[in-house]
């Protein structure tokens, strides 16, 4: 098509001439320091697009060298003999007269950060961040409360009180250290297997109860299925049911911000499935050209529902990733509060600081059922998912390293335990007793204000509850 | 022109004198020359919207333009002209080529609070990143209970050009205003552009704003009041571009414009038609067009997109609800024809609707059609 061939060659024009203006970026060396005409080009290159710079002539004249760089190439020819380096768009480049393809895959895998081992004891040489007794047993708590919510919602769920539920079981470190080593002005941009992220900042247990039973105190009023959180408060974007939306979304806050010049950045997560998706790669390649401060966070479980991540990429997992949308990026372990807490910390200070995305890959393993609507017992050995879920624990390790410092007990875990679970039980109750929402409810929000057509059919909707009662019996399902 | 007198036969049994056929017929002259303030000023559409853009830009610093070639380039069909200069690189953004890309981008600036202005190249390119308007942005505010809306604007050329095949011709009204949450604009003159695309831009809501790229180099007579950097265009009111009595004529976009000329040719030959411009799919102006039914019990629906589940299609079942009783023949409905769009330019043209196609199915509705096939 005429019109795309326009298309790609003012884009090639406008990459070049954005180099020089606009968003302060990209390295001028390559047009200041240009190479000297005394490096010939072999015969073989003569492209229409490549160049050479032989001086520092305004760039725009440059941008039409381009078109007659033929000519050039000619009168060239016979007086040099070899060159090294070429300046191609993007950049100089070395040349080499080896033919060597890149490896598919590194040699070693990229290491993975860890900073306490299997036995919740620091490693050595580990330059991670100190945490206080507070917020080490803030986070512990947080983590048990998560652990417990999630199966004692479950179970809600298997006995039918409420629809659906997806948990965080074996994630409960990156949930809760990541969450800690963040400011509350830090804007979420969740998946869906980040509640602790919320519980963290202060989202309460009836409160996410009555989002899972769309009851008239849920502050989402109804709208949307379990485990579907969002609090504006609490700077959590509600969670969308469409996979890896967030990341784009995150990059334009992100953008935003920066535009603001606020101390704050975006998180977002995913999964290991969400990097396959269009939007994963749109949003790194635009962060690093926008410099968004965003700190993209893959939660690398292992599983995309039933798919294993080597039906997922053949890549050395996510982190590889990142340098080719040149992303600065980190390989964690999942299960290690302190890796995660550390390296959020330093990413956070990185995106804001120097204006720029981290990428943070998290090993870990999803230890539960995808949601309830899953058996993974059906693609997966149980074996493996109870080892996980018992030897690899985040919550137990980061309980034997608080133990080993004095700042918790048997007695405190036992006082902990028993209080969360008294109050899951009692906001399931109160939570199922509540009213659901008023009826208006199903028509406002769809517009800043209820546009005429709606304000009609809610008139026609409660006349017709009214003429006929009998088929609107419980004040309880259809409060008005 | 029996058709006509029959219909006009009142209780006295008596036709409708000479007289008053021939000041029907002196009407349009006067409606075509669309009657402002005496300081009217031609200004192309292009024009409309680029000052539209650099006003609102201008007044809210929130406000800023992202899409393809639209800083450097000037705006593929420049639209966003000499706006990349006034308010530099941060203001107006150049994306990579990835329609879902940027627009999840926008939508999320929005969350957070700006108010970003999405160019596609052309609405055809949106199917890229239509989970993104729809999904992402469209439901937002339901979703979250009114904590995230989003005031966005998408904007861009919709429907067919000239010869420019079938995947960049497709017209988009119907897709997008049949979604709740989304606010669907489509001008036709440049008192139009500007006036809804400020609207828009201010609106708290998601809007699509779909433009014309045939339109972009026609001037209209703006006003002076509309040119005045405060005016704005109501959401969700039609225009009567053209008042009439013998039947309705509904359109949008460019087909206003035939819609108008059609009317000419009707008046030659008796048939007073009003024309009405849309200038909004979602909210329509169901009001607006049924008592425009009522009045003229006749109803012609003119749009360039495919035929089935088209913008027609809901003004006729709008009409049968609030106005069945009104309607003296039934709907006619013209639309694009239901075949990707060819190139051939004759084939193309045989795609759209064309002008005569607008005066025969208004002849059908007034019982007026030629027997013998001929020209209209």
């Amino acid at each position: 098509m005429a019109f795309c061939l326009t298309k790609a060659k003012k884009l090639i024009y406008n990459h070049l001439k954005s180099k020089m203006g606009s968003l302060g970026i990209i390295n001028h060396g390559n047009w200041t320091h240009p190479v000297s005409f005394s490096h010939p080009i072999p015969q073989n290159l003569k492209k229409p697009d490549t160049f050479f710079t032989n001086n520092t002539t305004l760039f725009a004249s440059r941008r039409f060298e381009s078109i007659i760089a033929g000519k050039h190439l000619d009168s060239l020819r016979n007086v040099f003999d070899e060159i090294e380096v070429l300046n191609f768009p993007g950049g100089k480049v070395k040349f080499t007269s080896e033919m060597k393809f890149l490896s598919e895959s590194p040699e070693e895998r990229i290491h993975c950060y860890r900073v306490l081992d299997d036995n919740g004891q620091p490693t050595v040489h580990s330059n991670s961040v100190q945490i206080g007794e507070e917020v080490a047993v803030k986070m512990y708590n947080d983590m048990v409360t998560l652990q417990l919510m999630d199966s004692i919602f479950y179970e809600a769920q298997r006995q039918g009180r409420i629809s659906f539920y997806l948990t965080t079981i074996g994630e409960e470190a990156i949930n809760i250290a990541s969450a800690a080593a963040l400011n509350i002005d830090d804007l979420i941009f969740p998946q869906y297997r980040e509640a602790g992220v919320l519980l963290w900042r202060g989202f309460s247990l009836q409160e996410f109860a009555n989002q899972c039973f769309g009851n008239r105190d849920d502050n989402g009023k109804g709208r949307q299925m379990p485990i579907h959180y969002g609090s504006k408060k609490h700077n959590y974007f509600t969670v969308a049911s469409t996979v890896a939306t967030q990341i784009s979304h995150a990059v334009g806050a992100a953008y935003a911000l920066k535009m603001d010049g606020r101390d704050a950045c975006t998180v977002t997560y995913f999964g290991d499935g969400g990097t396959s998706t269009g939007d994963f790669h749109a949003a790194l390649n635009f962060a690093a050209v926008m410099e968004a401060p965003v700190i993209f966070f893959c939660r690398n479980n292992g599983w995309a529902i039933s798919t294993p991540v080597s039906d997922q990429f053949r890549s050395d997992g996510i982190v590889v990733r990142g340098q080719a949308y040149g992303v600065r990026s980190i390989r964690v372990d999942g299960n290690d509060a302190l890796a995660i807490f550390s390296a959020i910390q330093a990413a956070r200070r990185m995106a804001i600081g120097e204006s720029r995305p981290v990428l943070i890959e998290a090993l870990t393993y999803r230890a539960g059922h995808h949601s309830t609507s899953d058996d993974s017992t059906k693609y997966r050995p149980v074996h493996e998912i109870e080892w996980w879920r018992v030897a690899r624990d985040p919550v137990s390790r980061f309980k034997k390293w608080i133990e080993s410092n004095g700042w918790w007990s048997d007695e405190a875990e036992f006082e902990l335990r028993s209080s969360v679970r008294k109050q899951l039980l009692h906001a399931i109750q109160v939570a199922e007793k509540v009213e659901k929402p008023a009826i208006a409810e199903i028509f406002t929000d769809v517009y800043d204000v209820p546009p005429a057509n709606l304000c009609e059919q809610e008139t026609l909707l409660r006349e017709t509850i009214k003429r006929h009662p009998q088929d609107y019996p419980s004040h309880f399902q259809f409060p008005l | 022109m029996w058709g006509i007198i029959r219909q006009r036969v009142g209780p006295g049994g008596f036709p409708v004198p000479i007289l008053e056929q021939s000041m029907h017929r002196l009407r349009p002259a006067v409606s075509a020359l669309r009657s402002y303030s005496s300081t009217a000023k031609e200004v192309t559409v292009r024009d409309a919207l680029n000052s539209a853009l650099d006003e609102e830009m201008s007044a809210d610093p929130r406000v800023f333009l992202m899409g393809e070639e639209v800083g450097e380039y000037q705006g593929a069909y420049k639209i966003s002209k000499g706006l990349l200069e006034k308010y530099g690189p941060e203001r107006v953004v150049d994306t990579p080529i990835t329609e879902a890309g940027f627009t999840g981008i926008g939508v999320g600036a929005a969350y957070y609070g700006l108010r970003p202005v999405v160019e596609f190249m052309t609405f055809n390119f949106s199917m890229q990143a239509i989970d993104h308007i729809i999904n992402s942005a469209a439901k937002s505010n339901y979703m979250s209970a009114g904590q995230i809306n989003v005031p966005i604007v998408f904007r861009g050329p919709n429907g067919a050009a000239a010869g420019v095949g079938a995947q960049h011709s497709q017209c988009y009204a119907a897709w997008y205003g049949s979604c709740p949450g989304l606010k669907v604009l489509v001008p036709y003159s440049s008192e139009d552009a500007r006036g809804l695309l400020k609207a828009a831009i201010r609106d708290p809501d998601p809007v699509v704003f779909l433009e014309n790229e045939l339109l972009y180099g026609e001037s209209f007579p703006v006003s002076s009041e509309a040119l005045d950097s405060s005016f704005c265009l109501p959401i969700g009111k039609a225009k009567i571009e053209r008042e009439g009595k013998d039947i309705t004529i509904t359109a949008f976009s460019k087909m206003v414009g035939y819609a108008l000329k059609a009317a000419e040719i009707l008046a030659k030959e008796g048939i007073s038609a009003e024309v009405i411009n849309l200038r909004s799919i979602r909210p329509l102006d169901r009001d607006t067009i049924n008592a425009s039914v009522r009045k003229t019990n006749r109803l012609v629906t003119v749009e360039e997109g495919f035929p089935q589940h088209g913008v027609g299609a809901e003004i006729c079942t709008s009409v049968v609800e609030e106005s069945f009783g009104y309607l003296d023949a039934p709907v006619e409905r013209i639309a694009g024809a239901d075949v990707p769009m060819p190139y051939a330019a004759n084939l193309e043209r045989m795609a759209v609707p064309q002008i005569e196609d607008i005066v025969r199915a208004a002849k059908r509705a007034c019982y007026r059609s030629v027997a013998i096939a001929a020209t209209a």
